[in-house]
Formats: structure tokens, sequence, C-alpha cells
């Protein structure tokens, strides 16, 4: 039963990485740069969710909403100010740049939140639910994230492979210049990617403080890197590739921690990353190219 | 005569410090076929490039159908009628055959269209039809050309540049190629076809330009070019 219970809880924790790693994954694969910001805008999202729940009395759902708008603006401009001017520059000064704007937004939400942590009301307040006598008890939060992954999946694997806006992304990641020959507006493409994946990214930080419900401005960072560690380990570029290496990742590091030592679990997950980039250096489900870094 | 499709006007283009087209000028008519033959790093890429916009001209000017592109976006002049086909054939390798020609057809809003274009398309390449599922990547090389020109067509293009569409290719494959730009000539498209291989591209084009070092040295109808010294010169690379 404890087998059971820890696997269902890594599955919960490997989505949140699924779903934050679906925004590396997607960002990389069309402007080939990791955003290292990224997990920060987890943090923004969970900040705008809590004020609004906490604060302003708001629907867990509305707040929700509001955060997933606001980190879609905030990717936006994140993308326009601080990376497109640097299209054609060397991808080591994108890299620097993306580290810098992660500070740029830890900073800035110290300066407005103070680092003082703040309980994040959990979006769902339910009892847990107890099955096979009691013996099991399994979070709403638990199920609620797990199924909200693999909505997002379902959705956004339809928006790629099924809608014109979407292939229109795919040909992007694959020659900027032919899909401009195409009449496809390639900045607006990639303001697009960062969009849905900043979007994607406030919701993962309101699942991930409902579930873990410490508040401060360094809460994307770990999850952040983690979920980074996903998609390499499922091969950076791919969207399945973010979901099979997020569940992995949250699957081995519960169990790690249940099993081996709690101290020793973030190790035990980048040993296991180390073991498989060294196997297949381009990730489980990558293709092997050449891409710059 | 009418107002030419495409009119390039005397347009210097530079890669930072390097001058890669050096004042050249020339112009496209409806209806025609006019190629723009030259050596290897004449200048012929560049000049399509500055044409679609990837590029723009530091001095001159461009119209096509009587407006200024010299500084537009490349997305917004597909919408105006113009396609390339570019060097290396540059198709989506991940993608299915008919994914691609579905991105040919991104500036086509009118569904309507699309099933009419796709059949025409198909019609001219029977070989697209048959793989319309396959993964565009896994094509031979002659197919890839048809499938890029595929692609342009979905666009409707007013003019269609082709950049060597026989590049790489086996001869009998080149001869498909020019007879399945003849087809499309025929059924009604402008082209600019670029080439290296002069003999053939002549053979189709009502008039040609001969590029060299980023200039045109030379100009006339297909015939005239054929028979001119200039041409071998060209070729020799002196
Ligand atoms: N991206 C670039 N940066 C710098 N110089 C370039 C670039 N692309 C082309 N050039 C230079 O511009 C000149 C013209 O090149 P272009 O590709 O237009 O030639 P081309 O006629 O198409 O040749 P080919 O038949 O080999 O395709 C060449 O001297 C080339 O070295
Ligand atoms: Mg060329």
């Amino acid at each position: 039963m404890d087998l059971l219970r820890h696997f269902i809880n890594g599955m919960s924790l490997g989505s949140i990485y699924a779903i934050i790693a679906l925004g590396y994954t997607m960002v990389y694969g069309i402007a080939k740069m990791l955003n290292f910001a990224h997990g920060d805008v987890i943090m923004v999202g969970a900040y705008v969710c809590f004020y609004a729940v906490s604060r302003y009395k708001l629907p867990p759902f509305v707040g929700v909403a509001l955060a997933v708008l606001l980190c879609t603006i905030l990717g936006i401009i994140v993308e326009r100010l601080a990376y497109k001017p640097l299209r054609q520059a060397p991808s080591l000064a994108v890299l620097i740049t993306a580290i810098g704007v992660s500070y740029f937004l830890q900073n800035t939400a110290l300066l407005l939140w103070s680092s003082n942590p703040k309980i994040f009301p959990s979006i769902i307040k339910r009892a847990s639910i107890k099955l096979f006598g009691g013996q099991l008890s399994i979070s709403h939060i638990t199920i609620l994230t797990i199924v909200t992954c693999v909505l997002i999946m379902i959705v956004l694997n339809l928006f790629v492979n099924k809608t014109r806006l979407g292939k229109a992304m795919r040909a992007c990641s694959e020659d900027k210049g032919a899909a401009l020959l195409m009449g496809i507006n390639v900045n607006a493409t990639i303001s697009m990617t960062f969009a849905i994946g900043s979007g994607l990214a406030a919701i993962a930080g309101a699942l991930l403080c409902s579930a873990y419900p410490t508040l401060m401005p360094t809460t994307g960072a770990l999850p952040g890197i983690k979920a980074f560690t996903a998609a390499v380990f499922g091969g950076i570029g791919s969207i399945s590739g973010a979901l099979l290496g997020g569940l992995l990742l949250g699957v081995i590091e519960i169990f790690a921690k249940a099993y081996i030592s709690s101290q020793l679990s973030d190790a035990v997950v980048f040993a296991v990353l180390i073991i498989v980039l060294l196997v297949k250096p381009a990730g489980l489900l990558g293709k092997m190219t050449q891409e710059k870094v | 005569m009418t107002e030419p499709i495409l009119k390039v006007d005397n347009i210097n283009v530079y890669y930072g410090s390097i001058h890669a087209i050096k004042g050249i000028s020339f112009e496209v008519h409806s209806g025609e076929i006019v190629t723009l033959i030259g050596a290897n790093g004449a200048g012929k890429s560049t000049t399509l490039n500055t044409i679609s916009g990837l590029l723009h001209p530091t001095t001159g000017s461009i119209y096509f159908l009587g407006e200024s592109v010299a500084k537009i976006q490349p997305h917004k002049i597909v919408v105006k009628g113009l396609a390339q086909v570019p060097e290396g054939r540059r198709i989506f390798a991940q993608m299915t055959v008919r994914e691609n020609l579905e991105m040919g057809a991104y500036t086509q809003l009118n569904n309507n269209y699309f099933h009419d274009d796709l059949d025409k398309v198909y019609s001219l390449f029977p070989r697209l039809k048959e793989r319309r599922k396959q993964i565009a990547g896994t094509l031979s090389g002659g197919e890839q050309q048809m499938l890029a020109m595929g692609r342009a067509l979905m666009s409707r293009p007013k003019l269609l540049m082709l950049d060597e569409p026989s590049m790489g290719l086996a001869p009998i494959l080149v001869e498909q190629i020019f007879s399945i730009i003849a087809d499309v000539h025929k059924a009604g498209s402008t082209i600019l076809l670029v080439e290296q291989n002069a003999q053939m591209a002549l053979s189709v084009a009502n008039r040609g330009y001969v590029m060299e070092t980023g200039k045109i040295i030379a100009t006339g109808t297909g015939e005239d070019l054929l028979s001119s010294p200039e041409i071998k010169k060209a070729y020799l690379g002196g």
C-alpha cells in the first residue's frame, strides 16, 4: 500500500515537473535557447494566485486564471525585451541573459512581496479520499494535479498536431527561414510559444504551492531546475519527452525520499539523469542533433 | 508594355562589409519565365532572398505588383503573392508531405480553395499524393524538390521564384523537374528561375540574365544567351 501511495505522490509531483518542463522544451524547440527564468515565472504565478485568493478573497479558479493571464503577459514581455534583441547573438550571451532575467524576477519578488514565506492556500479544500478501508489516502490536489497534467498534454498535442498555428510552430522550430517563406510570422510564433509556456508555468505554480504551501521568492528555482532536468531527461524539444521525463523524475524523487534518504533524494535524481545521458545523450525520446545549448 | 510583376531597380546588398549585390536591375513580366544564371557565389540566392524580404537592399528599390517592397517583412510579401522555393529545398523534414503542403497554404485563409489547390498540386505531382502521409525527410531528393515546388504553389503565387531546382539531382530527374517547370508555366504561373545549369534554364526561359560577382553582365532571350560567348565566360569562372 505504501508503494502505491508513493507511486501516486510521485506521479503527482512528476505531473508538476512535466507541466513546467513543457515550457522549457517548447521554448527550446523554437527559440533554441534555455530559458532559465522559466522557474521564476512559476513563483510569480503562485504569488498572483496567493494574493487573489488570500487577500482579495477571489475563488481559487479565478486566482489561477488571473495567474495564467499575468504570467502569459510576463512571458511575452520577457521574450520581447530580453531575448528578441539577442536573436542573432551567441548562445552563451542568451544563456547569461536568461540567468539575469531569473535573478531580476526573484529580486523584484523580494522587493514586492518580501522574503517572509507566505502560506499558500490550497486551491482545493476538501478532505482526502480514503481507499481500501482507509489504508490509502489520496488528497484532492494530488488527483487534480495528475488530471490537469493529462488534460494539458492532450490539448497541447491536439494544438501542435492539428491546428494551423500549432503546425506553424513546428515549422518554425524546424526551419525559421523556410517558415518565413511560407508567410509564417516567426516572431509572433516565438512570442506565442513563450506565452503558452509561461501560462503553463502559472498553473504549475498554483499546483505546486497547493501541495507544498511555503511560498517565497525562491520557490520556483529548484522545481525549475528539476523540470529542466526532466526536459533533458525526456529529450529536450520533445513534448512527450517532457511528460515522460517529468513523471519519471517525480516518481524517482519520491521513491528515493521514501526508501533511500530524504536528504539524498536530489542526488539520486541527478545521478539517474547522468546515467541516462551517458547511455542516451539526446535523452529518452530526443533526436540526436548538433544543436547549440 | 504593361507594368512588370517584379521590377528590381539598381539594388545593392551587403552581408556586413561584403558587397554581395552591386547595383543590379531586372524585370519579370506577367506570364514569363525569366532565368537568372551564374556561377557559384555570383549572388543569385542573395538576389532572391532580397526580393523575398529575408535581406534588405541598402540602396535601390524593388517593386512587386507596382508596390515598393524593399523594406517589407518576409512573411508579409507571401500574402501579396510571392513564393520562393529556396535553395536546398528546405522542406519541413519532420512533418508529413500533406502538412508541408498545408504550410505552403498558410497564408490562404479561405478553406474553400485549399482542397482545389491540393488537388492541383497532386495532379501535377502524383508522387506526392501517393506519399501524402509520409514524413517528408524520408522522401528522395527528387520527391523533396517536387514537394518544395508544390508547397510554394499552395500559396497561389503571382510570381514563383525557384532557386536551383536541379541542384543535386540525377540527370533524368533534372529533365523531369524542368518539364514540370514548363507545365507549371503553362498552367499560368510567372516564374523567376535561378540556375547554374544554364543550358537547361535557358532552354525553358523566355529571357535570361547572366550574373557574375554581384553584377548582371548580360541579358537577352534564351536563344541569344545560349549562343553567347559571355555565358561560356561566366561558366569558366573568368
Ligand atoms: N550569410 C552570408 N554571409 C556572408 N556572405 C555571404 C552570405 N551568404 C552569401 N554570402 C556571399 O555572397 C556572395 C553571393 O552568394 P550567393 O549565395 O547569393 O551566391 P549564389 O549565386 O546563390 O551561389 P550558388 O550558385 O553557389 O548558390 C558570395 O560571395 C557569398 O560568399
Ligand atoms: Mg545560391
